[in-house]
């Protein structure tokens, strides 16, 4: 949903409201029902993970989840997955050099962290992505702790 | 003007002087306060060794270093560890270029230590072309590190001496670590950010992208100088040799991130031999980089137009009297001994 993601992108500043609301919920939730039925609800919590994330950011499942430190635009969208990006490609027009008709993820990761309260953290490095955690939930990682 | 101590003869002890990460000549140059030219070569499309010597020779005496390029623009030629470990034999200092694009973190893990083990002292990291822009975009692009990524792998063999994994190393790669960064397209506003973050990551030089507009070039390094970025890092900017208005064009329609205002472009249209042409502009930007606040040297790009790299950074005068190393130029020396 490309339209929804640029849409995203734009109310940077409302979602890391929203994610800082809802965030502390989910990960107590998410605890609580660990606690109770182990791991045998981790296939429906991924599935709404993903069905959530997908519609509003085009989450790739990546596992390893920065989006609040990349103004709410997911690098994983990035052609080259650059988890410190832009590369130096960028078109002039601030599209993609490998995908002309998509605006470059991480010029719009630049552009929503400017509006973010908390948008400096895309200033810090990441390092590229556990591969072993593709497909698996995010959530419940932070909610473990893993 | 203090001596360089750039000359590393065959036999001679290799020492790493105080304050260096590497015992090459690249780092010496930078560190002594001088003016440093970096140009690249082209790998060939063959297995000849001497056809790598023959590409370097032509830049004898007018560079500190010489990029070997890891697949440029996602084609094919020969790797570049392949060209530096020719070049060291030689006598020459190359700076290893690897690109994310082909490799993941096992495989350039392991070629750097060879890298390193072949004589080689600087390396360079790139994010590199995606594989749609070369010859091959039906392969798989791997992108498992990103540029940032991979400084920071290529930071831990060498300080931490050890894998990323932490399996510790028996002896670290002593190089030089660089990486790039154009400053010239979107997003332009935070290219300082992304290159404090390059220095985070464990920059010590950086080459940008070609250079055609110099008030750009000027905007962004005073903000790169302002925030203290120039103090840990040596920032050599890159400059083009033009053939023509339509390899200008063409540049700038096919190569991705290249920059070329327009003003450029009609002036080589305007000018009677467009060749000579784009040489002076070339000899024009250089004399006018140098002179920018933070600036420690330039990186000429000059892809099937080599053979003009001596003239213009002769005409240029960038090394202000300075001979670099040269083939014949340690032949002489030995002889002299």
């Amino acid at each position: 949903m490309y339209q929804v993601r640029l849409w995203t992108n734009r109310h940077a500043r409302a979602m890391e409201r929203l994610y800082n609301i809802f965030n502390p919920i989910i990960l107590r939730l998410l605890r609580g029902t660990s606690k109770i039925f182990g791991h045998s609800l981790d296939k429906p919590v991924t599935l709404i993970e993903k069905a959530t994330k997908s519609l509003f950011f085009d989450c790739q499942m990546c596992g390893n989840c920065v989006l609040s430190k990349t103004g709410m635009s997911c690098p994983m969208n990035c052609p080259k997955t650059i988890r410190n990006g832009p590369c130096g490609g960028v078109r002039a027009n601030g599209m993609c050099e490998v995908k002309p008709k998509m605006r470059c993820v991480w010029v719009d990761a630049w552009e929503g962290s400017a509006k973010m309260k908390y948008g400096d953290e895309i200033k810090q490095v990441q390092f590229s992505v556990d591969h072993r955690q593709s497909g698996l939930s995010s959530w419940l990682k932070a909610a473990r702790d893993e | 003007m203090n001596k360089v101590q750039d000359i590393v003869h065959p036999g001679d002890s290799v020492r790493i002087l105080p304050g260096h990460v590497s015992h090459g000549r690249f780092e010496r140059v930078l560190r002594a306060g001088h003016f440093a030219v970096t140009t690249e070569i082209a790998p060939p499309d063959s297995c000849d060794p001497e056809e790598v010597l023959k590409r370097a020779r032509v830049f004898d005496g007018y560079v500190d270093a010489i990029n070997a390029t890891d697949g440029s623009g996602a084609h094919c030629h020969m790797s570049s560890l392949a060209v530096c470990a020719i070049l060291t034999r030689f006598g020459y200092s190359p700076i290893i270029q690897i690109s994310c694009r082909d490799r993941n973190r096992i495989a350039i893990q392991g070629d750097l230590l060879g890298a390193a083990a072949l004589g080689v002292c600087n390396a360079l990291s790139l994010t590199g072309d995606d594989v749609t822009a070369g010859d091959h975009p039906d392969a798989k692009p791997v992108f498992d590190l990103d540029s940032v990524s991979l400084l920071q792998t290529l930071k831990i063999l060498r300080d931490e001496k050890r894998f990323l994994s932490g399996r510790p190393l028996e002896s670290a790669p002593d190089l030089f670590l660089g990486s790039t960064i154009n400053p010239f397209v979107p997003p332009v506003r935070n290219r300082v950010d992304q290159l404090a973050k390059k220095i985070e990551a464990g920059a010590q030089y950086i080459q940008s992208q070609y250079c055609f507009d110099i008030e750009m070039l000027k905007s962004f390094m005073k903000r790169a100088v302002d925030d203290g970025l120039t103090q840990n890092c040596f920032i050599l900017i890159g400059v083009g040799v033009l053939a023509s208005a339509r390899t200008a064009r063409w540049l700038r329609e096919n190569v991705p991130g290249v920059h070329i205002p327009d003003i450029i472009i009609s002036r080589l249209e305007g000018a009677e031999d467009q060749k000579t042409e784009g040489r002076n502009i070339c000899v024009e930007l250089m004399q006018q980089i140098k002179e920018i606040v933070g600036v420690s040297g330039i990186h000429v790009m000059a892809y099937r137009q080599e053979k003009y790299v001596a003239e213009v950074v002769r005409k240029s005068g960038v090394l202000a009297g300075r001979q670099p190393w040269a083939f014949n130029r340690l032949e002489n020396d030995l002889r002299n001994k």
